[in-house]
């Protein structure tokens, strides 16, 4: 069962191969058995779960399956979810019970998903190698040594490790596509406004993203199926339909023409990448894609620009964690000043005041042409430059990081280091547009990951290109050591 | 543009973060290495460029003007850390 | 020395939206506590806010009011403060584009001399919530019913030279947004606020002084207190070598002075910048050509109409029409009675009064405006004399009956003009009182008319005021000169 996709799940539970209320209490034996060496759990749900999955075997016996129904799955512990701790991994809201649901947790129960429970994260999505987590780092499921990425680095390393076949993410600069990446699983960011941020605890608003975390690209479409759409209870939720992903997967890449950004290829990637993400490309211009070399000249600068955007509008969202309605409060506060700067100072972590301290700094007055609203102008030449490069091509092609997996601390202490990790996935997020990263090999037994980089909106396209690319390769179905095993 | 300990000392006020004595002399140098980082956007003529804040430069959907919320305080308040009357209570408000 | 006062007004208006200006919260007045605060106003974690198109519909036609510009692209940004009413650590308010861009409010002053009060800008954001500082155990308590409340801020340009001049332009604002039906105004439950701007020059100065912001200022009366006060005490600071300090300061309507908000002093930096949880707002063409169309008439045009249309005086015209509701009554009153003038004159007379004196507004007013034109019909057709009119005004004001004609029959106060009646009672006057008669008689012309009031004194006294003045006046004439 653990190697099963979420397909394979579907088809299984449809068949009556197995029930929800099996194949549920299955995971949360593996979660139990093998989690407390991974870390990718901050929440575990099992009566939850248990409940959801005999509902939905119940449902199924009347013939009311929903899509998704009796399909386990993990929700990345920034999602809220009414009635079950939602910490964004962070002491300020160790004790928060959400009072309500996420839109996509919502979308996803009512699809038929059943919640195993939340997983790790860097706190408040802020990092990219899950270290940053009040609740401890995750471990690599394929190296125990190395982070899994971040932030969505406990999502990434439940389902590499077989402790849930899907899980939901949220991409910030890269947390889905980087964790992906670095645990040889299929991760993709949707277009910025393709999936609700309503319920997602926010990061940087104008960046979020929430998206699926699987092993396979087919496995992403059925999971983006029930995650996307319009949602009235956000703003910036784009009222475009929903086109049926699973439909065009198996199409032809015959005539497609995929752009390979130089800039992606300089100096700071790993050659072993390198060579692995070319092999790809032969595989695709076996599909029939053509190769079009292209240029992304400001990609230098998307780090820069990200690191004065993210934690700008990350200083003003986490204002809100005050102490008063709910969530940390530092002990007898003697004012309210006091109660403000000691719950604050003892309820975030060190990482994310840095970032609130950047980011006030790129707000305040004197600053604010020169960072914000310079930051802003470069996103606009950022987005014009993929703007140019997708009048050529339909698709464009690269590594997800410049490295694989890292150790465990070796980057904690150098954050701009750190930050250049996310050189590749930062600028799509500043772009707006859709991106998956495939695995695509490895290097030193540590996975690789593809990024395949799509028009405005055009998830259907990359999933379909991931797929054909799936069709023709078995890095996807690798598994990481100890993941084939059973719960018991 | 490098920040001394006093421009730690504002951010961190503005912020409402305590920071210890301890803790600036290491934000300094943090913080200071990013915004160099950083810094490397200045080279860049943005002139006559638009601030992007949408990627679609999208227009706001308006609601309508309809009542949706019942009265949760009762679940809200149970996750609050002081409350009283209905209230949430903090250190007196002096104006 | 003389100086000269500059004020400028910051005027918060709350639109009388069903909802909150970014939530589907209620927002009633009076509510328990926190009971109208759902997720998006606590700002829960992950909650977002979606404009309310009733307050953006309100600004403009605010905007379209005051003949400003409609800005076709304004932009929501967040200022950035902690304060334990406000959940999310930061307003939801508009700065660089706001909704309304410059605009004119004309006033009217004492004299009947008009002025522009220039409109620099109204921007629209959402209100704080509440702290009541009544003693928790050394505590204060938050209520965030009133958080994200819609709000129009109108913020004029310096252009007030007198606390008068601040309050006429306050009560026109207060006039065209009841009018427009935006707000219900009341300043007694917040729904109008102002901060008041008050610098000092010496007369025939260019450069403006030092202004201080006076906050809290929450009735017309205390506007113009507090800025006389505010200004008194800059110009005796000046007077005395001092110099004005830029500052909040606040208005403490029991005391009668202005002290400074030392908490607010902080060098503030609200680091404002566009929420990207909200997008720019697009004003279309035809909304505003839509509620350019539903636009009610404002107060001066139905000045105006009330002078040309109803033959009323300015002044009388200018009181009618401080209020819609004013001014909708008037009309019910003139139209029932077929009578604009008397109407007039007993809605700023007689009604105001009383209302005046139970501390009432119009909409509260015990007398209907078809009771009160019913009441006109029967001095029109000298069933009662004018006198008796204001015993059945009060009759009907404390609910003794619910027409004036059913008053009238009940305590049997028809006029009387039974010529027969009327002549008993005239000859009984004058053989009671043959000295008046004679000295009336030994009269010229002029003093004769003098004289004559005694008469119709005595007559009105006997009949109780019912008897019929035009013929007893002309019966005394026939009789005495006879």
């Amino acid at each position: 069962m653990p190697s099963y996709t979420v397909a394979e799940i579907l088809r299984g539970l449809e068949s009556g191969e197995f029930s929800s209320e099996e194949l549920t209490q299955h995971y949360l034996d593996a979660i139990a058995a093998r989690d407390g060496a991974i870390n990718s759990f901050i929440t575990v749900t099992p009566e939850l779960a248990l409940e959801q999955a005999r509902r939905a075997d119940a449902l199924r016996a009347k013939g009311e399956a929903g899509a998704l129904n009796g399909l386990p799955i993990a929700h990345k512990d920034i999602f809220c979810t009414e009635g079950v701790r939602t910490s964004c991994a962070s002491k300020m809201l160790d004790n928060f019970v959400a009072p309500y649901n996420a839109t996509v947790v919502e979308k996803l129960a009512a699809s038929g998903v059943v919640c195993l429970g939340k997983t790790n994260l860097d706190e408040f999505a802020m990092g990219s190698s899950n270290e940053t987590s009040y609740y401890g780092p995750v471990r690599n499921p394929w190296n125990n040594e190395c982070v899994p990425g971040g932030s969505s680095g406990g999502s990434a390393a439940a389902v590499a490790a077989g402790l849930a076949p899907a899980a939901t993410g949220t991409d910030t600069g890269g947390s889905i596509r980087q964790p992906a990446a670095l645990c040889g699983l299929t991760g993709l960011k949707p277009s910025y406004g393709r999936v609700s941020r309503y319920g997602m605890i926010a990061f940087a608003s104008s960046l979020d993203q929430g998206g699926p975390m699987t092993r396979t690209a087919e496995d992403a479409a059925i999971l983006l199926q029930a995650m996307a759409g319009f949602d009235l209870r956000d703003s910036t939720s784009m009222d475009i339909p929903v086109p049926n992903y699973s439909a065009t997967l198996g199409d032809s890449l015959q005539g497609k023409k995929i752009g390979i950004p130089k800039e992606y290829f300089s100096a700071g990637l790993d050659a072993n990448i390198a060579d692995a993400i070319h092999a790809a490309l032969d595989e695709y211009k076996k599909l029939g894609a053509e190769i079009v070399e292209i240029s992304l000249p400001r990609t230098e600068l998307a780090v820069p620009c990200y690191y004065v955007l993210a934690p700008a509008e990350a200083s003003t969202n986490l204002s809100r964690y005050d102490g008063v309605r709910y969530g940390y409060r530092c002990e007898d506060p003697k004012d309210l000043d006091d109660l403000y700067t000691r719950t604050r100072e003892e309820g975030f972590g060190e990482e994310v005041k840095r970032r609130i301290l950047v980011g006030t700094y790129a707000l305040s007055a004197g600053f604010y042409d020169a960072y914000y609203r310079k930051a802003q102008q470069i996103r606009r030449l950022i987005r014009n430059d993929f703007v140019e490069a997708f009048k050529q091509v339909d698709l464009i092609a690269g590594p997800t990081t410049p490295n694989p997996a890292f150790k465990l601390g070796e980057k904690v202490s150098d954050p701009v280091t750190m930050y250049l990790e996310d050189i590749y996935t930062i600028a799509v997020n500043l772009a707006g547009l859709p991106a998956i990263s495939i695995p695509a090999g490895f290097t030193g037994g540590k996975p690789i990951g593809l990024q395949l980089i799509g028009r405005d909106f055009d998830e259907a396209g990359l999933l379909n290109a991931a797929h054909q690319y799936q069709q023709v390769s078995d890095w996807h179905s690798q598994l990481a050591p100890g993941a084939a095993e059973g719960g018991q | 543009m490098s920040l001394d300990q006093n421009d730690i000392a504002k951010l961190a006020r503005l912020a409402r973060i305590h920071i210890t004595d301890d803790a600036v002399v290491d934000l300094q140098q943090r913080l200071g290495d990013i915004l160099k980082m950083v810094d490397t956007m200045q080279a860049v003529d943005t002139q006559n460029i638009e601030p992007m804040a949408n990627p679609y430069d999208a227009v706001q959907r308006l609601r309508a003007d309809v009542v949706s919320e019942a009265d949760q305080r009762e679940a809200f308040q149970s996750i609050a850390p002081n409350t009283e009357d209905g209230l949430y209570l903090v250190p007196k408000v002096i104006d | 020395m003389e100086w000269e006062i500059v004020i400028g007004l910051e005027v918060h208006v709350q639109l009388s939206t069903r909802s909150k200006i970014f939530s589907g919260a209620s927002t009633a007045f009076g509510a328990q506590p926190n009971t109208q605060a759902c997720a998006v106003d606590l700002a829960l974690p992950g909650t977002l806010p979606v404009l309310n198109e009733q307050a953006v519909k309100d600004a403009v036609l605010f905007g379209l009011a005051i003949n400003a510009e409609i800005d076709r692209s304004s932009v929501f940004e967040r200022k950035n403060y902690f304060y334990p009413d406000l959940p999310k650590g930061y307003q939801t308010s508009q700065m660089d584009a706001p909704i309304v861009g410059p605009g004119v409010v004309e006033i009217t002053l004492e004299d009947g001399s008009t002025r522009n009060i220039r409109v620099h800008h109204a921007h629209l954001e959402e209100d704080a919530g509440k702290s009541l500082h009544e003693d928790f155990h050394g505590m204060s308590g938050i209520d965030l019913n009133r958080a994200g409340t819609p709000l129009i801020e109108i913020v004029s340009e310096p252009d007030m030279r007198s606390a008068e001049e601040a309050v006429a332009y306050l009560r026109k604002l207060h006039s065209i947004v009841t009018y427009l039906g935006i707000s219900d105004g009341d300043m007694s439950q917040g729904s109008m606020r102002c901060d008041a701007n008050v610098s000092v020059r010496l007369k025939g100065e260019e450069e403006y002084g030092t202004r201080a912001e006076t906050k809290n200022i929450n009735s017309f009366r205390f506007v113009e207190r507090a800025i006389k006060v505010e200004a008194q005490r800059q110009i005796d600071l000046l007077e005395d070598g001092g110099k004005v300090v830029q500052e909040t300061r606040l208005y403490d309507s029991d005391k009668n002075e202005t002290r400074s908000m030392r908490s607010k002093e902080e060098a503030n930096d609200y680091r404002y910048f566009p929420c990207p949880d909200l997008l720019p707002v697009k004003i279309e063409e035809a909304l505003i050509d839509q509620l350019r169309e539903t636009m009610p008439e404002l107060p001066d045009a139905k000045r105006e109409r009330f002078e040309s249309e109803y033959g009323l005086s300015g002044y009388d015209a200018g009181l009618l029409t401080t209020e819609r509701a004013i001014a909708d009554y008037f009309e019910t009153v003139a139209s029932s009675s077929g009578d604009a003038k008397l109407a007039a004159n007993w809605v700023n007379g007689e009604l105001s009064a009383a209302l005046n004196r139970d501390g009432l507004a119009i909409t509260g007013s015990p007398i209907s405006a078809e009771q009160l034109g019913g009441l006109i019909q029967r001095i029109r057709d000298n069933t009662i004399s004018g006198k008796i009119a204001k015993q059945v005004f009060e009759g009907l004001w404390n609910g003794e009956a619910d027409s004036a004609d059913s008053y009238i029959e009940a305590k049997g106060l028809k006029q009387v003009s039974d010529t027969g009646a009327l002549a008993a009672m005239v000859d009984e006057i004058i053989a009671a009182n043959p000295d008046q008669v004679e000295q009336y008689r030994a009269a010229d012309d002029g003093k004769r008319k003098k004289l004559i009031g005694f008469f119709v004194g005595q007559i009105m006294k006997v009949s109780k005021g019912q008897a019929n003045p035009g013929m007893v006046n002309k019966l005394l004439n026939e009789k005495l000169n006879g």
